[in-house]
């Protein structure tokens, strides 16, 4: 740690000190700087050239030329049917995923939650998913979906479900496909995020509704959902984000096939980006997708903000 | 005695619902395994197996002789032990600051951290690239390890804030009646406290950045600088036609030093997130 180096001893904290209130001080800096410097270099700096980028006609191998075009990016982006084909992907992959992800997550935290056996190896399963590389994820399930070689066919055929088919390539099966193996990916992390929720709520409640005669349900509404409600927002809200940004899943199961029908945005973007070069264009669709997620947070904000109120 | 019990029927239910979810969890993981370990003529027919009938290493041995899988791992492990050490490195002094000053550093930082998670990389990824190819840092190691340092410092500070705040600030107030200097409370009070949360914190950097595929695939041009995610895509080939005892078997090791890291540090991991996010 660098702070070791300095000796410090005119500082130690004495008995008045700790009333005041204690503000970033020289040793403090000392100890941010390490953090602040790359953080602000490479962070925060690309974030707001990125933003920059987007007016500009950044193309690569042409970046010393590159002019500022004002809101010309966009103008063609409200235009782009496809960029629009891929925002809706997203928002129906967004949502497909992420509501599963909470319905049968929080139906397992709560089933976890419970004094059964064998949960134990379902919470060591739970960490499969959770551990691997999205890239490994979805290599499995195309050998899952394999429309010869893998187990789903298979296991349709020998319950007598049809011939089998070839889930990854069919225009209307591939979007639902992708979408289940981002609800498999995910949802463990959902689970362990509500168990943990359920786990802070106070047991003695559960006891004394129960014995004011309240079921499993009224008990869920007024005892369980309270407590749990800012832990399963926030959890929500971010799986919301992610899902939308994800990108590794899906360019490995589909690469945004067939016929873009599961070509999500992070997809059309590195596309236009890496593939053709429109560093400024691509640039644009980052932003309009920023603001598309800002708006999701700034909604999720002020149902907090509301709920506190409410109390 | 509980007043909570559960009727039979219900209790049968349960069950019935664990059993799907273990199912549903373990069917994929399970086939991936089962199609590394079987023999070519077994994946080429038509009404496959559940458990290979001969079971065999030659998937493991032709994965590595069809791709460098031996180099990608090398490279995947190199970026990540050094982007895990970096970014704890740097971030531990960061959330030490933060956790222990209320103040507007402390509201910047957390700021920073949710809005890092919202970010689509594609914004950061195209002027990333373009800074790193003026240094000459493109299709490099140390190009994409400063990559994941930054990437993996918001996680890192969010959990390190949660492990510094439970650690109880009586404790150092002790340690400074009793006339211990601040660096020696530090050093001798603090820091062994949090040693088991840094541990945790690099290795879930680690596993981040062992699994990172985006950056990966965007900064390494070539196979001898690529990492093993890259790699595996090379795999499935231009059409989508893969070999797929090879694909399983490679694909399967990748994961073996992720979920090894994971299954030792599970608890540690969700009850850091969990520090991190209830205390704030």
């Amino acid at each position: 740690m660098t702070a070791t180096k300095r000796p410090d001893r005119t500082r130690a904290p004495r008995a008045a000190d700790r009333g005041r209130p204690r503000g970033p001080d020289l040793g403090a800096w000392f100890l941010v700087l390490p953090a602040l410097l790359p953080i602000l270099v490479l962070s925060v700096g690309p974030l707001l050239y990125g933003i920059a980028l987007a007016f500009t006609d950044a193309q690569s191998g042409r970046t010393r030329t590159t002019r500022w075009v004002g809101t010309l990016n966009f103008q063609d982006l409200l235009h782009d049917a496809l960029f629009w084909d891929s925002f809706r992907i997203g928002v129906v992959w967004a949502v497909g995923v992420t509501v599963p992800q909470f319905l049968l997550g929080l139906g397992l935290a709560l089933l976890l939650n419970q004094n059964l056996r064998f949960r134990w190896l379902a919470r060591a399963l739970a960490i499969v998913p959770w551990a691997m590389p999205e890239v490994v994820v979805g290599i499995m399930w195309r050998l899952v979906y394999n429309p010869d070689a893998g187990i789903l066919n298979e296991t349709l055929r020998d319950l007598g479900l049809g011939e089998g088919h070839d889930w990854l390539s069919g225009l209307a099966t591939a979007l639902p496909a992708v979408i289940l193996v981002g609800v498999w990916a995910g949802m463990p992390q959902t689970t362990v995020a509500l168990l943990a929720g359920l786990q802070n709520t106070p047991r003695e409640l559960h006891e004394a509704a129960a014995l004011d005669g309240a079921g499993s349900w009224r008990r869920f509404r007024a005892v369980t959902w309270p407590a749990l409600r800012p832990v399963a927002l926030a959890i929500t809200a971010l799986n919301l984000i992610w899902n939308f940004n994800s990108f590794a899943l899906v360019y490995v199961l589909t690469n945004g096939g067939p016929g873009g029908r599961t070509r999500l945005p992070m997809l059309f973007a590195y596309e236009e980006a890496f593939r053709y070069g429109q560093f400024g264009y691509a640039a644009a669709m980052g932003c309009v997708m920023v603001a598309a997620v800002s708006v999701l947070i700034a909604l999720s904000l002020v149902r907090r903000l509301k709920g506190d109120q409410d109390r | 005695m509980s007043v909570l019990r559960t009727s039979g029927p219900a209790r049968a239910g349960q069950y019935l619902a664990l059993l799907a979810y273990l199912v549903f969890l373990a069917f994929p993981f399970l086939w991936l395994i089962s199609t590394a370990f079987k023999p070519a003529p077994e994946l080429a027919s038509l009404h496959p197996t559940w458990i290979p009938k001969d079971p065999t290493l030659d998937n493991f041995r032709q994965a590595f002789g069809e791709q460098p899988l031996l180099r990608a791992a090398a490279n995947s492990l190199v970026a990540a032990v050094a982007a895990a050490l970096i970014a704890v490195a740097v971030a531990t002094p960061l959330a030490y600051v933060t956790a222990r000053h209320r103040g507007r550093l402390a509201s910047a930082a957390t700021g920073w951290v949710v809005i890092s998670q919202a970010f689509p990389f594609v914004l950061v990824i195209i002027p990333l690239f373009l800074i790193l190819k003026n240094l000459h840092l493109i299709n490099s190691g140390p190009g994409l390890v400063l990559v994941y340092v930054v990437w993996s410092l918001p996680f890192a500070l969010w959990m390190l804030m949660g492990y510094v705040r439970a650690v109880p600030a009586e404790l150092e107030e002790a340690a400074a009646v009793d006339g211990a200097g601040r660096l020696r409370t530090l050093v001798s009070v603090t820091a062994p406290l949090l040693v088991p949360g840094i541990v945790a914190t690099a290795l879930f950097a680690f596993v981040t950045a062992w699994n990172e595929f985006f950056f990966a695939l965007v900064l390494l041009k070539t196979p001898e600088k690529q990492t093993l995610p890259v790699v595996l895509t090379h795999f499935l080939g231009a059409e989508g036609v893969a070999d797929l005892g090879p694909l399983a078997a490679a694909a399967f090791l990748a994961t073996l030093p992720s979920l090894l890291v994971f299954a030792v540090l599970q608890r540690r991991i969700t009850g850091g997130m969990l520090a991190g996010a209830v205390k704030s």
